[in-house]
């Protein structure tokens, strides 16, 4: 396994509630599932991938959690083309430019 | 001292955590039974419309355009009986510095956070607030975490909400993210205890007092370009902190006379905890699962009286649905060269079938637009959408069903604003304060506190008491 150097910039994940702890009042299928956290900070010490670790956030917090990887990115982007919003302009504009309805 | 940090332990804890928190003593406001005093808490803990305009005047908030609409105005004149199709304008706060009017409710919370000695802000939050606060920071040089409800148990995430998570990091904050679930409140607790920070709640009389600045400027806006006040001004609502703060600045210019108008995207029947409806909804807010329950019980929010009372201030409030408010965000960008978020624009599907009704000469003021990029665009949030099992074609936006399909109009004149019976709202109201209260009768000061809250007068409010058995 790749180790992940200290101080490198990380994202952690955590449960914070087993499904057990949580609050009564959930719908059924939230009920079923642990409340779980991500973060992302500084690795205080060398790990591995899936290793419990703890790093220090951008506010300087010291927070543990499960290893997940190293320099995390974005990947949100424009998604796949929705050919359905394509005509919405064109008649627009054509019905602007098609004078009054009523005349 | 180690504390216990169970969930009931920290729960238990919430009002201890909160006061220090937020540094208001709500208690004081209390009166007699269910009755405070509104108007003195926003007076005695927020800021004076001045302080509040110096204060965003230093870090560029506000005095943002209003524009007018001219070619949404023409189109929805091609649908309108003759002599009917007010003018239609938007007051463009994607213009502020973190890119909507959420920074003009965090540059207050935050203006005070740093004035009060606290070294850090935390907000709860999946929307635009998110980045306005941890902007607003960067500008005061104060830490920022920010926590969002992100992800289904699958760990996929709207992204919408990741965008924001984003912009959060561009300006320093640190983004804490969570399943599903309304336990983000225990979380928000145990770090609020852990760092010592200011909870910038949406909910405290600074973010509300930050919002009044926005109806003011319609109000003198308006009267320098127009010579009078706008007919109608339509806010996009959730928590009710838009319309409230909206609706306040506009009394304080002393437009009277402007009916104020909420808009909210119809997701009835999507569960907002349910962890497998979460990614089938479209909209992460401004829709009725917020809406509705806020304006009927506005005190479920983080902290004890929030100063988001829209029943106060509301005159009509409509329902549009997702694939409406997305038709307008193409069509605003189509025809009137204006690209802008999604969410923002709910308002805007709501004028463009009320102006309709309304005759030319009147004016409607949309009070909002938000930025928009990647994740957060009409693009990728249907493309989401379809991804996750919702179907979209054109169609009448009539027959959506939120959670199964998003029906984008397969003509403009096809956009209906739904009105929303606020008389059911305010009767829902009266029901939960008397339910929560468990009260039996009302005292005189009491009712004159319910009139006030739900905005009606002294008979209408007597009869559904006695409809509800309660005596007065």
């Amino acid at each position: 396994m790749e180790i992940i150097k200290k101080g490198s910039w990380v994202r952690i994940y955590d449960v914070v509630l087993e499904s057990t702890e949580r609050s009564p009042n959930l719908p059924e299928d939230t009920k079923k599932v642990p409340l779980e956290m991500w973060n992302k900070g500084f690795l205080l010490k060398d790990a591995e991938i899936g290793e419990q670790v703890s790093v220090k956030t951008l506010t300087s917090r010291i927070v543990k959690g499960k290893l997940l990887e190293e320099n995390p990115t974005y990947t949100h982007s424009f998604g796949k083309f929705v050919p359905e919003i394509l005509p919405i302009g064109r008649q627009l504009r054509e019905i602007l430019q098609g004078g009054d309805e009523d005349a | 001292m180690h504390k216990d940090t169970s969930y009931e332990a920290v729960m238990n804890r919430r009002g201890e955590i909160m006061k220090k928190a937020v540094g208001i003593d709500y208690e004081s406001f209390e009166l007699d039974g269910i009755a405070f005093d509104y108007e003195q808490m926003m007076r005695k803990t927020g800021y004076s419309l001045e302080q509040v305009q110096k204060i965003q005047h230093s870090t560029g908030v506000g005095n943002t355009p209003l524009l007018e609409l001219r070619n949404l105005t023409a189109l929805a004149r091609k649908f309108a009986k003759k002599g009917k199709g007010a003018r239609i304008f938007i007051k463009d706060e994607a213009s502020n510095p973190s890119g909507s009017y959420k920074a003009r409710r965090a540059s207050t919370s935050v203006y005070h956070a740093k004035k009060n000695g606290y070294k850090g802000v935390i907000a709860a939050t999946s929307g635009n607030y998110g980045a306005a606060v941890a902007s607003q920071a960067a500008m005061h040089g104060l830490e920022t975490i920010v926590i969002q409800e992100c992800y289904d148990s699958r760990g996929i995430g709207q992204p919408e909400i990741i965008e924001k998570a984003r912009k959060c990091e561009a300006y320093g904050a640190e983004v804490v993210q969570l399943t599903v679930g309304p336990e983000l409140f225990y979380t928000f607790l145990t770090t609020l205890e852990d760092t010592g920070y200011f909870n910038a709640s949406l909910y405290t009389p600074f973010g509300i007092a930050g919002v009044e600045t926005l109806g003011y400027e319609i109000a003198m806006d308006f009267r320098e370009r127009e010579g009078k006040d706008p007919d109608a001004v339509i806010c996009t609502n959730a928590g009710g902190g838009n319309l409230t703060g909206t609706a306040r600045g506009l009394l304080k210019a002393g437009a009277e006379n402007t009916r104020i108008i909420g808009a909210s995207v119809d997701l009835s029947g999507l569960h907002m905890a349910s962890d497998k409806e979460f990614n089938r909804k479209s909209f992460t807010t401004g829709h009725t699962g917020f809406g509705m329950p806020y304006a009927t019980w506005p005190d479920r929010t983080d902290v004890p009286r929030s100063a988001a009372r829209p029943l106060r201030y509301m005159d009509e409030y409509y329902l549009v649905s997702q694939g409406e408010v997305f038709f307008m965000t193409e069509a605003l960008a189509q025809i009137e060269g204006l690209e802008r978020g999604p969410a923002g624009n709910t308002s805007l599907a709501v004028a463009f079938s009320l102006a309709q009704e309304m005759n030319e000469d009147q004016t409607i003021v949309v009070q909002e637009t938000e930025y928009t990029g990647a994740g957060k665009h009409l693009q990728p949030q249907l493309s989401f959408a379809r991804e996750n099992g919702i179907e979209i074609f054109q169609g009448n936006p009539e027959e959506e069903v939120p959670g199964k399909n998003i029906i984008l109009p397969s003509h403009p004149e096809l956009i209906k604003a739904r009105t929303v019976d606020l008389d059911k709202m305010r009767i829902s109201y009266v029901k939960n304060t008397i339910k929560k209260n468990a009260v039996e009768k009302v005292s005189d000061n009491e009712m004159k506190f319910l009139q006030e809250e739900v905005k009606l007068d002294k008979l209408k409010l007597e009869e559904i008491l006695r409809d509800l058995s309660i005596k007065y």
